[in-house]
C-alpha cells in the first residue's frame, strides 16, 4: 500500500479523539483503532493497485467542512411513488423514521452509542474491514450517526425499505459526511431495501453501509447512486452472508463527478446465492467506478455478476471485479460479466476481472466486452425506417434495460427502469453522434 | 414511369469495385430475379439500394418512385417504400418483435405526418399477419430473432414486409437455410402480397425459389455486371448449366 502523504484534513469538531473519548468503551477501541490506521494508510496515491483507475487527486485538493443544512432534493418521481417503509438520513444523521414499523422490523439512530442494543453493538464494525480501506477507516473513525435496521428472524414486511441518504453540499467549500448504516436480516427473514444516494453543490459522501444476511435469509438490495454532479461518492457496502442464505444486489449508478461504489461480500455458509448486478451511466466527464470482491469460503455457493455501463461525452467507466474462490469452497458457481458500450469517441472503460481460484472442482466464468453500437443492428433497425437517432436509443434502452430486469422484486425493478429512462431519454436519445 | 432505375451503377467495398455498371429498369407490378454465382455482387446491390453505409458508389444513379435515391438514408428509403428482406436477419437482445414493428410503422406514419397508430388495431392486425406465416404471439413478443431458427427468422422477415406494405420488396437470399416446408410457406407469404402496385426484385444463387415465385424477368448478375436477361425459362436453363459460361467468359 502506498502512502499519500497528503490525506484529507479531518473535519473540524469531529476529531475522532474526541468521538473516541465520547463514545462506550465498545466503539471507543473500533474507532480509535480506525483513526490509527487512517493515519497509516493515508489516501490511495497512483500507485495502489486498488485505485490505480480512480485517481483522487480532486479530493485531496479539497478542505471540506462538516456536513450541514437540509438540501432540497425530491427522490426521483417512480422511487418516491414505491409502496415502502421511508428512512432518511441527512448529513449523516437520521432525520426520517416511519411513525410505525411492521412486526418485524426495528431501525434505531446510531447517533447515541451508549444506547445501542446489544445486535448493533454485535455487528457494527465487525463486517465492514478498514485494515486496507482508508474510507472505511474514515467512516469508522468519523461517523456520527446513522442507522440500524434489523428485519428479526423469520419476518417478511410486505413493502420494501426506502433508505434515503441526502447530504447539503457547499458552493465553493466542499462538505464531508459519514453516514453509517447496520442491515442486519436475521435467520429465515426476507425483505427489500432501496438505497437512494442525491445531494446538492460540493461535497464529499463516505458513506458505509454493513448488512448481515442470516441462516436462510434473504436480501434484496436495489442502490441507486444518484448524488449531485458536483459530488465525490465512494461508498462500501460490506456483507457477510449466512448459509443458505440469497442476497440479490443491484446498483444503477447515474449520479457524482467522481464516484466509487465498492461492494465486499463473504460467502461465509454453503449454499448461499450472491448476485451483484449493476448499470452505471455516465456523461460529460463523469468518473464511474464500481469495484467488487466476492469471497467464496465455503462450498456450493453461487455467485453472479453483470454490470453495463453505457458512456457518452468524455465519461469515464472502472469495473474492478475480483472472484477469490477459498480451499474449502467446492462446487462453487461463479459468474461475471462486465459489458461497456461506448457512445463517443471520447468516452473510455478500464475492465480489472479477477480470479482467484483454490478449489479444484469449481465452476467459474468471467469476460469483459467494450464496444459501440453494432452497425448491423442500427442498419437493421433503419432499414425498417426508424431513423438513426431513435434506433440508437432504442438500442441502448434495450441494452440497459437487459440489465436492470435482473432486479427481482417486480416494483423496484419498475422503478429503476423509469430511472434509467429517464437518464437516457436526457443523454443518448437527443445525441446526434452519427454513430458510424 | 418505372418504379426503379438503375443506371450505369458503379459501387466500390473498401476500395474493390464489386457493380461495374449496373442497368436496370422495374416497372410497378414486376417481379425480377437475379441470379448468380457468389460474389457475383448480388448481395452488394441489395444494401446499395438499401443504403447502407460503406458502399461507396463511384459513378451511375439510381431513381425510386421519382427520387434520387443515392440522396436519401436509410431510413427515408425503407420510409419511401423500398424494403430489404435479410439474408441473415440481425437479431436485437431486448428490443421485443411488437416494439419494433410499431416503431417501424409509425416512423412511416410520422413521415406522413400522420399521428401514432392505435395500439389495439396495431395489435390485432400484426396477430393477423403473423398468423398466417406460422409466427405464435409468443414470438411475437420475445426479442426480435433473438432464439429463432433460420426458417423463423426468414418468416419473420416476411411478416415485417407484409406489415410494412412496401412499394418494393428485396429479398436477398431468402431461399437459403430453409427446409421445403418453410420455404413453401415463405414463397406463399410473398406471394401473398403481389400487386400491380408493388415490385419485387428476388436475388437468390438457386432457381428452386422461382418454382414458388414466378417473375416476369431474370437477370444473370456476374463479375459484377448483367450479363444476361430473359424470361424465367433462363432461370432453368441456368439451373441445368449452371454458371460456368459465367465465371469463366472474359
Amino acid at each position: 500500500m502506498t502512502t499519500d502523504t497528503r490525506t484529507l484534513p479531518l473535519v473540524a469538531g469531529e476529531d475522532p479523539a474526541v468521538l473516541a473519548a465520547g463514545s462506550p468503551d465498545w466503539l471507543a477501541a473500533l474507532r480509535r483503532s480506525a483513526i490509527a490506521r487512517y493515519d497509516a494508510i493515508g489516501l490511495p496515491g497512483p500507485r495502489t493497485e486498488a485505485w490505480k483507475f480512480t485517481g483522487l487527486n480532486a479530493v485531496k485538493a479539497l478542505a471540506p467542512v462538516p456536513a450541514e443544512g437540509v438540501p432540497a432534493i425530491e427522490l426521483p418521481p417512480a422511487v418516491a411513488a414505491l409502496d415502502g417503509l421511508r428512512i432518511g438520513l441527512v448529513n449523516g444523521r437520521l432525520a426520517e423514521l416511519p411513525a410505525a414499523l411492521p412486526q418485524g422490523v426495528e431501525a434505531v439512530a446510531l447517533g447515541d452509542p451508549a444506547a445501542a442494543p446489544d445486535w448493533v453493538r454485535a455487528r457494527l464494525g465487525s463486517i465492514a474491514a478498514f485494515e486496507t480501506h482508508p474510507f472505511t477507516a474514515l467512516n469508522t473513525a468519523q461517523f456520527i450517526s446513522g442507522v440500524a435496521i434489523r428485519i428479526a428472524r423469520g419476518a417478511m414486511p410486505e413493502v420494501p425499505i426506502v433508505l434515503s441518504v441526502v447530504q447539503a453540499g457547499g458552493d465553493e467549500t466542499a462538505t464531508i459526511a459519514h453516514p453509517r448504516v447496520l442491515v442486519v436480516v436475521e435467520d429465515g427473514a426476507s425483505a427489500d431495501l432501496v438505497t437512494v444516494f442525491q445531494g446538492s453543490g460540493r461535497y464529499i459522501a463516505n458513506p458505509v453501509t454493513e448488512i448481515a444476511v442470516g441462516e436462510g435469509a434473504r436480501l434484496g438490495h436495489a442502490v441507486l447512486q444518484a448524488e449531485g454532479a458536483d459530488a465525490f461518492h465512494l461508498s462500501m457496502t460490506a456483507l457477510k452472508l449466512a448459509e443458505k442464505s440469497t442476497y440479490e444486489g443491484f446498483v444503477l449508478a447515474t449520479g457524482s463527478k467522481l464516484a466509487r461504489h465498492e461492494v465486499r461480500a463473504e460467502l461465509a455458509g454453503e449454499h448461499i446465492e450472491y448476485s451483484i448486478n449493476g448499470v452505471y451511466l455516465g456523461a460529460d466527464g463523469q468518473h464511474h467506478d464500481i469495484t467488487t470482491f466476492i469471497d467464496h469460503a465455503r462450498p456450493h455457493g453461487t455467485s453472479h455478476e453483470m454490470v453495463k455501463g453505457v458512456l457518452t461525452g468524455a465519461a469515464r467507466g472502472v469495473f474492478q471485479g475480483k472472484i477469490l474462490v477459498r480451499p474449502d469452497a467446492q462446487k462453487t458457481d461463479g459468474f461475471q460479466m462486465n459489458r461497456a458500450l461506448l457512445l463517443s469517441r471520447d468516452a473510455e472503460v478500464n475492465s480489472k476481472p479477477e480470479l482467484e481460484i483454490y478449489a479444484d472442482d469449481v465452476k467459474c466464468s468471467h469476460g469483459a466486452t467494450v464496444g459501440e453500437l453494432e452497425d448491423d443492428e442500427l442498419f437493421y433497425l433503419m432499414a425498417r425506417g426508424i431513423p438513426r437517432g431513435r434506433a440508437r436509443a432504442l438500442l441502448v434502452e434495450a441494452y440497459v434495460q437487459e440489465a436492470v430486469a435482473l432486479i427481482g422484486r417486480a416494483p423496484v425493478r419498475d422503478a429503476f427502469a423509469a430511472v434509467a429512462s429517464d437518464w437516457l431519454d436526457r443523454h443518448v436519445a437527443g445525441a446526434t453522434g452519427s454513430g458510424e | 414511369m418505372a418504379l426503379l432505375e438503375i443506371e450505369g451503377l458503379h459501387v466500390e467495398v473498401e476500395g474493390k469495385e464489386i457493380l461495374k455498371g449496373i442497368d436496370l429498369v422495374i416497372e410497378p407490378g414486376e417481379v425480377h430475379a437475379i441470379m448468380g454465382p457468389n460474389g457475383s455482387g448480388k448481395s452488394t446491390l441489395s444494401y446499395v439500394l438499401s443504403g447502407r453505409d460503406g458502399y461507396d458508389v463511384t459513378a451511375g444513379r439510381i431513381r425510386f418512385d421519382g427520387r434520387d435515391l443515392l440522396e436519401m438514408e436509410a431510413d427515408e428509403r425503407a420510409v419511401a417504400g423500398i424494403f430489404l428482406a435479410f439474408q441473415y436477419p440481425v437479431e436485437l437482445p431486448g428490443v421485443s418483435g411488437m416494439t419494433f414493428l410499431k416503431e417501424a410503422v409509425n416512423a412511416r406514419r410520422k413521415a406522413a405526418g400522420e399521428g401514432e397508430i392505435d395500439a389495439m388495431a396495431f395489435l390485432k392486425m400484426v396477430r393477423a399477419k403473423a398468423k398466417t406465416l406460422g409466427i405464435t404471439d409468443e414470438m411475437l413478443k420475445r426479442a426480435v430473432n433473438v432464439g429463432f431458427s433460420g426458417g423463423e427468422k426468414k418468416r419473420n422477415e416476411i411478416l415485417h414486409m407484409a406489415v410494412l406494405e412496401p412499394k418494393l420488396c428485396v429479398l436477398d437470399e431468402t431461399d437459403s437455410g430453409l427446409d421445403i416446408d418453410a420455404l413453401k410457406v415463405v414463397s406463399d407469404g410473398v406471394n401473398a402480397l403481389r400487386d400491380p402496385a408493388r415490385s419485387m426484385l428476388v436475388i437468390t444463387h438457386y432457381q428452386r425459389l422461382l418454382n414458388h415465385i414466378q417473375p416476369d424477368k431474370v437477370h444473370v448478375l456476374a463479375r459484377g455486371k448483367i450479363r444476361r436477361t430473359g424470361g424465367k425459362e433462363l432461370a432453368l436453363e441456368l439451373e441445368q448449366k449452371g454458371y460456368a459460361d459465367f465465371v469463366e467468359a472474359a
